[in-house]
């Protein structure tokens, strides 16, 4: 896939904390538009797993924390040759019980989805602003600290 | 709510200045559209201490866009529904708007292949390097660190709406309820000031909504569905990448 080694060329991941208040906070109503015709398609869903990227000249990088409603969120990147060998979740959120179940269902999860992620080879990632101040946006500052 | 907002830029790359003034363009839009920010602009104009007619042009501007989305989406997108007496309410285009003059900027100063992504909605200029386009992951649903789909795409903006595992701010005001039909929207177009209303707008839809963006010129979009089948429309199918795992 595409090479993207020379990070030091690129100017990449300003990840600015920003207070941007935009979202509106409801948002509306219906429409009635039917019809067909759209494409659709099934698409069967697996998990793609993925083991332990290699060492070697890698570097780490930590995305910013984020803190998320179920507490501080950090990842941390590791790079090699310009590829993702591992994503470490540096801070997890565990105040209370609740939490601490996602936290333990999200970090293998962080570790292989980080990876497949990284064999499609993500320059970016869409979501929903209203959870994506999560692992998402850490995952994403983190990439962009990297350069890739 | 606060948000980041990322700048990637590859090569031709721009000065620093020009990374600056997008920085110091975002505050600015920020400090004067901001609805938690009483003293500003949009939030005395919701509540009426500052007339339309005073409002700066670049808020009457998106009190504009947003009024004409509403009625181009049927009412699906209506900010002002939300607002006691219908206040005048640009926010629900904003961010997408001031993404698309930061690109307009960038590109002024040179940039050709440039992502600015603002907590999950972006604009891709260009491409990331010759012959390959920004590839973007689709957020999945359930797990902020996965992606559902990967979208590879050129001079597009991409704009996601959805409601994840839990809470919401998204409901259909004639009855009150949450919109369940499908989990998450993913809009691409040509402004992300559209794009992102119209991702608001097929999510309250549901999937009929998808056949209703394929019909805006140049628009396409991606959902996933409540029952996790991912769905897209006919633009969207040169951009979804198959060989991507689908997780």
């Amino acid at each position: 896939m595409p090479k993207r080694g020379a990070a030091a060329l690129t100017l990449t991941g300003l990840a600015l904390a920003l207070l941007l208040n935009f979202r509106t906070p409801s948002a509306p109503a219906t429409v009635a538009d039917g019809g067909n015709g759209g494409t659709s398609n099934d698409s069967g869903r697996s998990t793609a797993g993925s083991g332990s990227g290699s060492t070697g000249s890698s570097n780490a990088y930590d995305g910013s924390v984020v803190d998320t409603r179920y507490g501080p969120v950090q990842v941390e990147v590791s790079v090699a040759n310009g590829k993702v060998t591992d994503v470490t979740a540096l801070e997890l959120p565990n105040q209370d019980r609740r939490s601490a179940n996602i936290s333990s269902r999200a970090e293998p999860l962080l570790r292989s989805e980080a990876l497949s992620a990284q064999s499609a080879t993500i320059d970016g990632v869409s979501g929903a602003t209203y959870t994506s101040d999560g692992y998402a946006q850490s995952l994403q500052s983190a990439l962009d600290a990297a350069g890739l | 709510m606060g948000t980041v907002v990322s700048i990637d830029v590859r090569p031709p790359l721009v000065t620093a200045e020009a990374i600056e003034a997008a920085v110091a363009w975002f505050h600015d839009v920020d400090r004067r559209f901001s609805p938690y920010k009483p003293d500003s602009e949009v939030s005395r104009l919701i509540v009426g201490a500052l007339a339309f007619e005073a409002a700066s042009p670049d808020v009457r501007a998106m009190v504009t866009l947003a009024d004409e989305l509403r009625d181009r989406t049927g009412g699906a997108f209506d900010a002002r529904r939300f607002r006691s007496d219908a206040a005048p309410d640009p926010t629900g285009v904003v961010k997408g708007w001031s993404v698309d003059e930061a690109v307009a900027g960038l590109r002024l100063a040179g940039a050709r292949n440039v992502q600015v992504n603002a907590g999950g909605d972006l604009v891709a200029l260009g491409e990331p390097s010759p012959g390959v386009p920004w590839r973007i992951g689709i957020r999945h649903p359930d797990h902020a660190d996965r992606v559902a789909a990967v979208l590879g795409v050129r001079d597009l903006a991409v704009a996601t709406s959805g409601l994840y595992e839990r809470g919401g701010h998204i409901v259909d005001p004639r009855t009150g309820n949450v919109p369940s039909a499908l989990r998450s929207v993913t809009v691409v177009g040509p402004s992300l000031a559209l794009a992102d209303a119209y991702a608001t707008a097929v999510f309250v839809m549901g999937e009929a909504g998808l056949d209703w963006v394929a019909r805006q010129p140049g628009f396409g979009g991606v959902a996933i569905t409540a029952a996790d089948r991912l769905v897209w429309t006919e633009l969207a199918d040169g951009l979804l990448d198959r060989a991507a795992p689908v997780a």
